[in-house]
Formats: C-alpha cells, structure tokens, sequence
C-alpha cells in the first residue's frame, strides 16, 4: 500500500493511495457533511454537500467522488463551502414536502439533523408545494415520494448488495421519481425479495415500514459493513 | 438608591398555529415567573390587549401566515418590534398549516363549509378572513430576526433564547436545539 500526503485545511496529512478524498478528509477527524455516500455502495456525487475547495480547480469538487491525489491542497470548510452547503440543503426542503413533525423519521432523519448541524435555520426559496404520492401497496414497506431527496442510496443498494434492482429512477431533474420494476407499484413487483435493505439505508422518511408513526422509524445502516465485510471473509454461505 | 432597570416589552402571537408554541410556552413554569421579573408582557393571546402596541422589545409569532388578517397584523408587528422571531415550525417553515398548499383554495373552502354539514356552514365565509392563495412562513411575510424552531418549541429552547435576548447576549444555540420536527 503506498502512501501520498496532501494538505487538508493547512495541515500537512497522508492518505492511502487509491483512497477518495472524503475517507482521507474523514480520517483526520474533521466532519464532512454527506447524504448520498454511504459506506459500501458506489459513490455517486449526488447530494453535493461534499464539496470541498482544490487548489488549481475553478469549481468545487465532491470529496466523496474524487480521489485524494498527491500533493493536493484542499479546503474542506470557508465562508463560501458553507454557504453553499446551507444553499443546498435549503433547495432540498423547497423541492419537496418536508413536514417534520408529522414524518415517521422526526427526530431520526439524517437531513433533518444535517439542517441543524450546518445552521440552516429557515429556507429562503419559495416551497414548491409539489403534487406527490405515496405507494404502500407492498405488504412491508411504503415509499412516500414527499420526503424523498434522490440521494439513490436504494437504487444502489438493491443492485449493488442485495442483487435485485429493483429500484431505479424516471423522468430527469426536479421531475425525477425512484421506481420500482419499471413503475409498477412496490406491492407488485416480482424482483423485490422483501429484505428491507432499500428501507434501512434510506436517510429520510421517504422509505419506512408500514405501521411505522410519527417519530417511530429508526434506522441502521450499519449493517451494510457487516454484510460486506462477512461476504469478503466468506462468513456467509449465501 | 436602587437601581430601576428597565423591563423589556414582550409580545406573543398566534397566526396560523394551532396554539402549541404557546402551550410550550406556559410549560416554561417556573423559569416563566423569573422571566416576567425582567420583561412585562404587553400582548398575546395570554394578556387582556386588544391592540398590539407601539414600541415592542420582542415578540414571538407563532403560526404561519394564512389570511389576510395574518398578513396585515404581521406587518404591524414588524412596525412595532425590535426583535421579531418565528416561534415555531409553522412559522418558520410553514409546517403542517401549509399541507393545504395542494389544494386550490376555492376547493378547500368547499370542502369544509359546504359539502359537508358542520355546525358552521357557508355563512362563516362571510366573517372569515379570506385565505391567502398560499400559505407562507414569516419570514416571507416580514424580515424575521429570529428562527426558533419545533413543533412546538421545547420550553428549553424557548427558554434560552428568552434569557439571553433579555440578558443581551447572543441567541446561539447549539445544534441539538435547532432541528425542526
Ligand atoms: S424526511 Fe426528514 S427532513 Fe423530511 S420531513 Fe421527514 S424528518 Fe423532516
Ligand atoms: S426490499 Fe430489498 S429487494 Fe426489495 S426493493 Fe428494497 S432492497 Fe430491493
Ligand atoms: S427513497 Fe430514500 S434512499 Fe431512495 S432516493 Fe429517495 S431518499 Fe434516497
Ligand atoms: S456525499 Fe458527496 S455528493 Fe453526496
């Protein structure tokens, strides 16, 4: 394994090579807002609120997609990062329909919880307001597309881990909905194995188990380490 | 001699919200009495004032705004106040008062006062204030000082921003006291 250094936020600081530039900012300890990684799936540069500054590009950069290069000099957090950031978060809560008091995620919500950490304390974009349904024809589960933010963190786990692909998305833009076995309802598609992977790393309330009520779906998404991990060392047997 | 300090003027109201942030408000208990040791409320729905009066230090507003009598006392407010602050989801974001965005207004008013026999029929439309085309936060009613979110505000949250705008220092919460929901 061969070693390169960069500097992150003025600190002279090594990383592996190979590793993205979000595992190397990550593992000096300073906290990097994120929505669409996730530990295991492939990365996809979605969310945005990975950007950080690289010396010598004009644009920001998602950390979670670029990988930490020799010699890099990156900024992870500025007045325009963060402004940025807080704009990003704002879009996300006009675009849709959040209402956290009434969502089964209230008070479990990885955006809910990313609004307060990076101070976006009121939205100054017109809500949208848009028209958007619910489907809980599957017996376990329901998709409310309200709260959903296209961070495809089901799309990707239901292909890349549990093999199905049953999850994938329509339309482009702000006109883009997950769907499931080419836009059938949930409840019939014949490539959904029930094993609740797609609910379980979903970071809003926009995937929950049905009968779930206001504040009462937790979720884990730890055990995809642990399913990775055992799957490597051969633990499992199918 | 003693010192005579000058108490602040608080105000509370209540917009489009189903009156929970004030409810909060009076679970503040105790630390509600040392409060009003230092600030004199002058109006709200827990004070006998019919008019919102001149020269306000601070006023929390809680709902969103949803009519039109919403949308001229806020003005007012902003008139009248020093420190304006969004008390509560629904008049930070809107929250469950703007779930009727959806809905074209003229259904929504038919759906509730003419379809179905309730004890008040059509006839309250006449005394109503008529309803905005959209419901909207605050802050893009007035420029709001302030956000103190919850549904409602735990009477932690409302408590120290209360202390410190009294005390002059800096609102700053810390994370944990600043998520919606
Ligand atoms: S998904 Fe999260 S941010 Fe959206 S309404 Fe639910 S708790 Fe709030
Ligand atoms: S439950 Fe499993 S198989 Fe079904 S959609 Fe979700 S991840 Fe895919
Ligand atoms: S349903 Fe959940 S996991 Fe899937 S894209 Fe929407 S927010 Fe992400
Ligand atoms: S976490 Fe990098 S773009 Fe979403």
């Amino acid at each position: 394994m061969s070693v390169i250094t960069l500097t992150i936020n003025g600190e002279l600081v090594s990383a592996r090579s190979g590793q993205s530039l979000l595992e190397a900012i990550r593992d000096q300890g300073i906290s990097l807002p994120t929505l669409c990684y996730l530990d295991g799936l492939s990365t996809r540069g979605g969310c945005r609120l990975c950007l950080v500054e690289i010396s010598g590009q004009a644009r920001l950069q998602p950390a979670c997609t670029t990988t930490a290069g020799e010699g890099m000099v990156v900024v992870t957090h500025n007045d325009k990062i963060n402004r940025y950031r807080k704009m990003i978060l704002e879009l996300t809560f006009a675009e849709r329909n959040h209402t956290c008091a009434v969502c089964v995620s209230n008070e479990h919500c990885e955006l809910q919880t990313l609004a307060a950490e990076l101070g976006m304390d009121h939205v100054r974009y017109d809500y949208l307001n848009p028209q958007l349904g619910i489907d809980i024809s599957h017996e376990k589960y329901g998709v409310d597309h309200n709260r959903c933010i296209l961070c495809l963190r089901c799309v990707r786990v239901c292909d890349e881990v549990e093999g199905a692909h049953t999850w994938d998305v329509r339309h482009r833009g702000i006109a883009s909905r997950v769907i499931t076995d080419l836009n059938r309802p949930w409840g019939e598609s014949e490539s959904c194995t029930e094993c609740g992977k797609c609910v379980e790393v979903c970071p809003t309330g926009a995937l929950f188990d049905k009968g779930m009520s206001v504040g009462e779906m937790k979720k884990k998404t730890n055990f995809l380490r642990r399913i990775l991990d055992g799957r490597e060392k051969n633990q499992w047997n199918r | 001699m003693a010192e005579t300090v000058k108490k602040i003027r608080l105000a509370t109201v209540w917009l489009g919200g189903c009156s929970g942030c004030h409810m909060s408000l009076l679970d503040l208990d105790e630390a509600l009495i040392d409060l009003l040791t230092r600030a004199d409320l002058v109006y709200g729905p827990l004070v006998d004032a019919k008019k919102y009066p001149e020269d306000v230090d601070i006023c929390l507003v809680e709902g969103a705004v949803t009519n039109v009598e919403n949308l001229e006392l806020a003005r007012h407010i902003r008139t009248n106040t020093r420190t304006v602050i969004s008390f509560g989801d629904c008049a930070v974001t809107g929250n469950v008062t703007s779930m009727r965005n959806r809905i074209p207004v003229s259904d929504l008013l038919n759906a509730v006062y003419h379809e179905v026999s309730a004890p008040i029929g059509p006839e309250a439309l006449k005394v109503l204030p008529a309803l905005l085309k959209k419901v909207i936060p605050l802050h893009q009613a007035i420029k709001v000082d302030l956000f103190l979110p919850g549904c409602p505000p735990h009477p932690e949250r409302i408590a120290a921003v209360l202390q410190a705008l009294v005390n002059g220092d800096d609102v700053d919460l810390p994370a944990d006291m600043r998520t919606f929901g």
